[in-house]
């Protein structure tokens, strides 16, 4: 138990601060180290909420270093949060938002607000700007599903931790420029969940057909996407039986221009 | 230099033993017992906000009667624990054997120690995969720890709703039946418990990562109905 005074309260992050664990503590390291990137992700908003995809690559230099990673995870019950850059920060970064956001929800008896939510990552990134600087990049996206206002919102970052709240779509990573030109041109403020999904699968389907560091759907390992949506119903992640018919329809429109 | 009065160690423990049992004896009692599915935990609490019963980390639930503030302090440090315990090694590495005796440590060290004991009794709860592998430890305010099977009884009155409990208690029975008859236990003869006077969890094997559940006056009404 603490003192008074130098009580963590919820903050999680505070508390392994307290007990020495913390991971920001000054990391020193050779900038020509190659570790492993994860790289495309996009959200955007739609009718009913928000939806997510990432690809599945991890790359080290110019090696493919994992094909079936998950950049797209689950934050809690109603959000989600996407990453790009060095995967060992990245997923650090993640796994202590998780456990952030149920620390709060288990000391206060209520959850965080999506606001609240989308303010602690920023200081979690914040956090991790000394390691930024010595090449372990890591910028998220956020997304969920706001009680408050009723609606879908998402968040990407900047290293500094700088927040910022988009109104439409966000794409991040090596083949955002690609992934982002693709929703520019389809999105639509009244998408349902379901063409969300699909103009997403599309989005990291051109982001891989020209960005070496962003994988594509994968048939003959089964290895697709991660794709989920969030609306008032909670996270959904969407099936692969089904991503893998979205992407053979993609393949026979390609395949026939 | 005046020197203290010399207190027997017999005495002084009496003394603060008669203290805490005071405190929680003017408390309402909480019952916690298995069912088929899992555990029921059922305490008197008029409070919608200040909870008696709370969640401690994926399969382990927390309950506490005495004093508020002191069984909360108590509440927080579990959770910090398990959190980090969790996050240092893995989910499946809490439990609450561990737990209990991390809080048997600090009500025994505060009992004898501190200007003053805690007073405040607590129970441990943890469901397994399990009806085998359920756990009840009973944390008394001297950091005793009592490893309980079928139920556990908490705070003031005990001992008339332990008598009442043990008629009631049907060994795997549905939630309709744990929630009864922790009711009937809770309720006695001359005072009858309406929905509203209830806070009521459990701990369920439901397949998901977080076992603890809620469940609020509208969904216990038609739950017991």
């Amino acid at each position: 138990m603490f003192a008074a005074g130098a009580d963590p309260g919820a903050n999680f992050g505070e508390l392994l601060r307290r007990v020495g664990l913390s991971p920001f503590e000054s990391v020193v390291i050779d900038n020509d180290l190659v570790i492993p990137h994860a790289t495309t992700c996009v959200a955007m908003r739609c009718k009913d909420g928000v939806v997510m995809a990432g690809d599945r690559r991890a790359t080290s230099g110019h090696l493919i270093s994992h094909r079936s990673m998950e950049k797209v995870v689950q934050a809690d019950e109603f959000s989600g949060v996407a990453i790009a850059g060095a995967a060992g920060p990245a997923m650090e970064m993640i796994k202590l938002f998780q456990l952030q956001l149920e620390h709060y929800e288990k000391v206060e008896g209520q959850t965080l607000s999506l606001e609240g939510k989308a303010n602690q990552l920023s200081m979690f990134v914040r956090n991790n700007l000394p390691a930024a600087m010595q090449g372990l990049v890591v910028v998220p996206i956020f997304a969920g599903f706001d009680f408050f206002s009723q609606t879908g919102r998402l968040w990407d970052y900047d290293v500094t931790g700088g927040r910022y709240e988009e109104k439409d779509f966000v794409a991040t990573g090596s083949g955002m420029l690609h992934a982002g030109t693709v929703m520019r041109v389809a999105w639509r403020r009244d998408l349902a969940v379901d063409d969300a999904v699909k103009l997403c699968a599309r989005a990291l389907w051109e982001a891989s057909d020209a960005d070496s560091a962003t994988g594509g759907p994968d048939a003959l390992r089964n290895i697709y996407p991660v794709i989920a949506s969030i609306t008032r119903s909670g996270w959904s992640p969407v099936a692969d039986e089904v991503l893998a018919k979205i992407y053979k329809d993609i393949a026979k429109e390609v395949g026939a221009r | 230099m005046s020197m203290p009065f010399y207190v027997p160690p017999e005495q002084f423990m009496k003394d603060r033993a008669d203290f805490a049992r005071k405190g929680i004896a003017r408390g309402r009692a909480l019952v916690a017992l298995q069912y088929e599915n899992g555990i029921a935990l059922v305490s008197e609490n008029p409070s919608t906000t200040l909870h008696k019963i709370s969640e401690i980390y994926d399969r382990i639930a927390f309950a506490g009667v005495g004093k508020y503030n002191e069984f909360d302090q108590l509440r927080v440090a579990g959770v910090r624990a398990a959190d980090i315990k969790g996050y240092q090694f893995s989910r499946q590495d809490v439990d609450a054997r561990s737990l209990a005796n991390q809080y048997a440590q600090i009500l025994s060290q505060v009992f004898s120690e501190a200007p003053k004991p805690m007073e405040v009794e607590l129970l441990v709860a943890e469901t397994g995969l399990d009806k085998n592998s359920d756990r009840l430890f009973h944390v008394m305010y001297d950091g005793t720890v009592l490893d309980e099977h079928n139920f556990s009884v908490l705070g003031g009155d005990t001992q008339a709703v332990t008598e009442r409990l043990t008629t009631a208690y049907v060994e795997n029975s549905s939630l309709k039946v744990a929630l009864q008859s922790a009711i009937t236990a809770l309720s006695g003869a001359d005072k009858k418990l309406a929905h509203t006077d209830l806070e009521v969890a459990v701990l369920e094997r439901n397949g998901k990562r977080r076992c603890f559940r809620r469940i609020n006056d509208i969904d216990l009404l038609s739950i017991i109905a």
